[in-house]
């Protein structure tokens, strides 16, 4: 297929752009296969708008006379409107952005003719290998292994082709164990506590269904992960009522008797649609800009975006404490083990592990614990929040434990080496990007895709200098402890970085940044100032000495 | 009193033993922890209500409610001690003379010049001379010298250089408790200002020429415009009811010039009740977020901060941008009039948005003006309809204001929290009595101290370490959002959950700030001994005070390195200002409390699992019995790392 042949128009002149609080600028639209580009025709060339069409979440038209108006709506909330005259220049393009934004063949997408106008220095793809993690693991502990059973993502198409299980289970017993899982996915190691030893690991649903079926593998495994004597807490995302519906489907949760030495504890994660509809609840409510105070909180009550986020805190913290607090080891799962689960492990770490409060280590965790975990981010990533087109597998599951994140983040702001804007930037890539990583909705799909091969790495780019520098915290210090965030209400707040980042002016949040910049900066350079002069009166004084003895 | 438990409100598990001492001035509790033995001092004039609750088994609970927000559960073992300290409470905490306010006794260790110096420190003379009056336009008025035209007013009041004493006298009489228009803000810029004054005593048809010319007068005093916006703070409805007791609003028939307009901020009854749901919500015990946000929205709070603000802003922008003066009335025109004044004021001249500027702003709008201090706060013991959180609503307008434009004041949330605990705590003189007339009767000023003065030296602690004076945000006008989603749904916590540490972010990026700014300066000063005695070194390559100038030079290293330890440390020790204050011990709160909600969370979560489920499913309960803080099972070097912990979090 040739791009050219859905650009009937592909350059339109006296296109006037309107954005929230920036005034409309007359300037040429162009589209091309990837991108919609507006410029100004000023000589400074200072207005340019360059908007990939896989960021277009909906494009409505509408005509007052030959007036045509388009108002694109992009997946990270942005709301532009262009005005093009001539109503055939107008349906023309509508079309074209209709069609390029929802093109079906992954392999047509921009990544696959990105090409990097940047040295990479660090292939991005290989800068986090499960092998390196392993090696941290063993120098902890030699009760884990890491297992290739799944190479050629025969056992579990969801899975990485090396998972880390515990030492004592062979392969044939994982094979078996598999077979007892809700989409083969068996349990493996997620998490090592290295200041006592505790664990966390992540699976799916067992397959218990009614007749109440159990897998004396399944149990070895689990019970595996436990020492002597000890118990072990296994959380379950779903409440217990979905849980038990569960069952009927064939699903279900480890029942009491065949594992007697772990504790189950219900948790209500939503899932899918109904988290789709909260975050489109809650957009709706940041974009309207009636002045009525009542309307607003009520809007962000009922669109229950706030609920998510304290009840996938709340579990994390109740996971991170039975680690660190009650000295057990924990077992997470929702259903499919792909979404709820992913999101509590994840948390639990940022909570518990200072590593994963540092840049590098955030993205080993996104790799280790959505990538190679198998999250659908195509599925769950393929339509936001103004999608007209109906519902499948969309779900801001991923934007939600970025939320939490930033929740953290604002409640211990010296403790993350990143800033929030490390992590919008990650929204972004994950909706829509010129980078490979979040294409795919398993590593198995992203071999077929020979994406390591094909695209860029996201993390190539970013973590060079150049962009590095955009992310750091200025006022980050290391903080070697666990961090218990609060979830009370009171606590939780919008976050206004994503959802109102296109409503409200951000010139007076940005100074403020660089004013604490300034001030870091400044204290940096006299510290190394008064460390040099130090040095250096230091020798004079030990030269005279010499001097002196002499 | 011994044996009173003190409870935690988030867990009733988390209570503490001590022993409850009452004093003149105080409430006292002390923990019987034998190393910090942790004290809570609630001075009484803090107390705004005493609940006695059916006796249980373990004894007879006390609820003690504070107007800073505090909320504090005693048990106490004997019914009958219980009684006699809910008696004596009941008493000490509703005086009914000046004389038994703590501010009589209250004394700082300060000399009577040091006193006297204190009350100096906010002049408003000098802010007139600083807005650019008197001038061609506008004079002092002499006619209330005595009080003798309005005993709410200040006995210097600036008005038109046109209005003379008659016109004044007259249209005093024309207004509500003869509040008669007078300058609260002048611009020089441009000749605007801000008047404010009561209602007119219109009725349905009266008219008053006296009063039609003050209002002309205060036209002219700005000869770039000509009109006026008469400006109205009160809901329609309420000013039209006001018509058939005499009162009202001005007829734009009757008046040349003006445009009259509505802006409708509700009266202190409404406003009293609105906080008063809005506690409510702040006390649920682990509430849903729904449970919250409806709660938050159904008591209109913030639907009225909003509407204080946006009649500020209207006001502001008339001033600044259309260069027109306003005349702002409410009914009495000392408590609506008073916040939309102050915020307008605000938003207008950055010189409000520093330290001293507020304070100034403070005294002139509520203090010199007659905000009756006495009756909204309660002081004294009076009408209960009577109190109102008149002066709460313009802190928290100023701390909305704060978050939109973080580097557009000089001082810090502290600031604004200690403001607000001393208008209720009656330590200072500054916020005494009703109006002037009274406080100069009592002698307020040769009898007790001063709060600015107080603030004003520990003023390090209270600074926004973002303010920059050049900053771009404090040249001029401030141009707030007034969309609700930008800014006003923010719930401030820091305020409203203020005693609650464990709700609020476990480190600040103020303190942080400060503590590096602090270093900042020190490494400034050594960067200058450093550089001088190098010059030093270098010129006398032999010189004989090297023994001397080698002390001088490990001293000053001792002092960098502790305060580089500190820093790395925890952000958090700075905080530790608050000893001045009767609150609870900053370290307790933290993370424990944030174990205990979630063994809460997941046990309410889990019940129904346990009758709906034949599985013997007790592991939440083992969960929530064992001390949460890990005890025995943990290895020990790790009740180590723990106990850092808990100071880490503090604060």
């Amino acid at each position: 297929m040739e791009f050219a042949e859905l650009i009937k128009t592909p350059r339109a002149d006296n296109v006037v752009l309107h954005r929230p609080f920036h005034a409309a600028v007359e300037g040429t639209l162009c589209l091309t296969g990837h991108h919609l580009i507006f410029s100004s025709r000023r000589h400074d060339n200072a207005e340019e708008l360059w908007l990939l069409h896989s960021n277009i979440d909906s494009c409505e038209k509408r005509f007052v006379g030959s007036l045509g108006t388009i108002v694109i709506k992009c997946k990270d909330l942005r709301i532009i409107q262009l005005d093009i005259p001539g109503m055939e220049e107008c349906l023309n393009i509508a079309s074209s952005i209709e069609v390029l934004s929802t093109l079906d063949s992954v392999t047509l997408l921009y990544p696959f003719f990105y090409r990097p106008m940047f040295e990479v220095l660090e292939d991005g793809w290989r800068s986090f290998l499960p092998d390196q993690e392993f090696e941290l693991l063993s120098s902890a502990t030699d009760e884990w292994r890491l297992s290739c059973i799944n190479k050629e993502f025969s056992v579990c198409p969801s899975y990485p082709p090396v998972v880390i299980v515990p030492k004592c289970i062979t392969d044939e017993e994982l094979r078996k164990v598999a077979t007892f899982r809700h989409g083969s996915r068996f349990p493996v190691l997620s998490y090592y506590h290295r200041k006592n030893g505790m664990i966390m690991m992540r699976s799916s649903q067992p397959l218990t269904g009614t007749n109440g079926r159990r897998c004396k593998e399944d149990e070895k495994l689990i019970n595996a992960s436990l020492r002597p004597g000890k118990r072990g807490y296994i959380i379950d995302t779903r409440s217990l009522n979905v849980a038990q519906q569960a069952r009927a489907k064939g699903g279900g949760f480890e029942q009491e008797v065949h594992y007697p030495q772990w504790r189950r504890i219900h948790k209500g994660i939503e899932r899918f649609n109904i988290l789709q509809e909260s975050l489109i609840k809650l957009v709706e409510a940041c974009n309207d800009q009636s002045h009525n105070m009542d309307r607003w909180l009520s809007k962000l009550e009922a669109s229950n975006w706030l609920t998510h986020v304290k009840e996938i805190l709340t579990t994390a913290c109740l996971a991170a404490q039975c680690i660190d607090r009650e000295g057990a080891s924990v077992l997470v799962h929702g259903t499919e083990g792909t979404d709820s689960t992913l999101q509590v492990t994840s948390l639990a770490q940022i909570i518990l592990d200072p590593r994963c409060r540092t840049i590098r280590g955030f993205e080993s965790l996104v790799v280790r614990e959505w990538l190679q975990a198998g999250h659908p981010f195509q599925q769950r990533c393929a339509q936001s929040a103004y999608s007209n087109s109906k519902q499948k597998w969309e779900a801001p599951v991923f934007l939600l434990f970025l939320d939490c994140v930033w929740q953290i983040l604002r409640q211990f702001p010296c403790s993350f080496e990143f800033n929030e804007q490390f992590l919008i930037m990650l929204f972004e890539h994950a909706y829509a990007s010129q980078f490979g990583t979040f294409l795919g909705n398993n590593e198995s799909e992203r071999a077929k895709l020979k994406l390591p091969q094909k695209t860029m790495s996201l993390w190539s780019w970013v973590n060079r200098k150049e962009e590095l520098s955009k992310f750091q915290n200025p006022i980050y210090e290391a903080n070697s402890l666990v961090i218990w965030p609060a979830v009370a209400p009171q606590s939780l707040q919008l976050w206004a970085g994503v959802f109102l980042r296109w409503n409200r002016p951000s010139q007076y949040l940005e100074e403020a940044q660089e004013e604490m910049v300034k001030i870091i900066k400044y204290n940096k350079e006299l510290q190394d100032k008064v460390k040099v002069l130090r040095r250096h009166l230091a020798e004079m004084e030990a030269a005279e000495r010499a001097q002196g003895n002499l | 009193v011994e044996n009173v438990r003190l409870l935690d409100r988030l867990s009733s598990r988390k209570a503490v033993l001590g022993t409850l001492y009452l004093t003149a001035t105080h409430v006292i509790f002390v923990e019987n922890g034998s190393e910090t033995r942790k004290e809570t001092w609630v001075l009484h004039s803090q107390i705004s209500s005493i609940e006695k609750q059916a006796t249980t088994a373990t004894g007879c609970p006390l609820l003690i409610r504070c107007k800073n927000f505090q909320v504090i559960q005693l048990v106490i073992p004997q019914e009958r001690d219980c009684h006699d300290i809910y008696i004596s409470l009941i008493r000490l905490t509703r005086p009914v003379k000046y004389e038994e306010l703590y501010c009589f006794s209250f004394n700082p260790k300060l000399d009577k010049e040091e006193r006297e110096q204190g009350w100096k420190l906010v002049d408003l003379n000098e802010e007139y001379n600083r807005m650019g009056v008197p001038n061609n336009y506008w004079q002092i008025c002499d006619v209330n010298r005595d009080y003798g035209v309005c005993d709410s007013y200040p006995t210097e009041v600036y008005v038109p250089k046109s209005a003379t004493a008659h016109i004044i006298v007259g249209s005093s009489k024309f207004r509500s408790r003869r509040r008669f228009p007078a300058l609260s803000y002048y611009c020089k810029d441009n000749n605007a200002s801000i008047c404010r004054s009561s209602q007119p005593l219109s009725g349905f048809s009266a008219r008053c020429l006296e009063d039609e010319q003050m209002l002309q007068a205060i036209r002219k005093a700005n000869p770039g415009s000509d009109f006026i916006y008469v400006v109205d703070t009160r809901p329609k409805l309420n000013a039209m009811a006001n018509r058939a007791a005499g009162k009202g609003y001005e007829n734009e028939d009757n008046y040349s010039n003006i445009k009259f307009q509505f802006i409708g901020i509700e009266n202190i009854h409404v406003m009293r009740n609105s906080l008063q749901k809005m506690l409510e919500v702040c006390e649920l015990k682990s509430p849903s977020m729904s449970d919250f946000l409806w709660g938050l929205e159904n008591s209109g709070w913030l639907k009225h901060i909003k509407a204080i603000m946006d009649a500020g802003i209207f006001i502001a922008k008339a001033v600044a941008e259309e260069g027109v003066s306003v005349l702002v009335h409410c009914s009495d025109g000392w408590d609506r009039t008073a916040q939309v004044c102050s915020v307008a004021s605000l938003l207008l001249d950055p010189y409000y948005r520093t330290m001293k500027g507020f304070m100034v702003l403070i005294e002139k709008d509520w203090v010199s003006f007659g905000h009756k201090f006495n009756h909204r706060y309660g002081n004294l013991d009076g009408d209960p309809k009577e109190i109102s959180p008149v002066i709460d609503q313009f802190i928290e307008c100023v701390w909305q204001l704060m978050e939109q434009f973080p580097c557009a004041f000089e001082f810090n949330e502290r600031f604004l929290i200690h403001v607000q605990h001393h208008i209720y705590s009656c330590q200072f003189g500054n916020f005494l009595c009703n109006s002037q007339k009274e406080r100069r009767e009592l002698k307020i000023q040769e009898r007790t101290y001063s709060l600015w003065a107080h603030l004003w030296k520990n003023r390090a602690d209270y600074l926004n370490p973002l303010y920059r004076s050049d900053h771009s945000q404090n040249q001029g006008t401030l141009h707030p959002q007034i969309a609700p989603c930008n800014f006003l749904y923010k719930f401030w916590s820091g305020m409203y959950n203020r005693f609650e540490k464990g709700l609020h972010p476990r480190q600040s990026v103020t303190d942080y700030l400060m503590a590096v700014k602090e270093e900042t300066q020190q490494l400034e000063e050594e960067l200058e001994v450093l550089g001088e005695r190098l010059a030093n070194l270098q010129k006398s390559q032999l010189g004989d005070n090297k023994v001397k100038s080698k002390q001088q030079d490990r001293s000053k290293q001792l002092r960098l390195s502790t305060s580089n330890n500190s820093l790395a440390n925890t952000p958090q020790e700075y905080s530790n200002d608050l000893k001045s204050f009767p609150s609870r011990s900053p370290s307790q709160g933290d993370e424990e409390d944030s174990a205990l909600i979630l063994t809460q969370d997941n046990l309410k979560s889990s019940d129904p699992d346990l009758s709906a489920n034949s599985d013997q499913e007790s592991g939440v309960e083992d969960l929530s019995c064992r001390s949460p803080s890990g005890g025995g099972c943990l290895p020990s070097e790790d009740s180590g790392k723990d106990s850092d912990e808990a100071v880490f979090l503090a604060g």
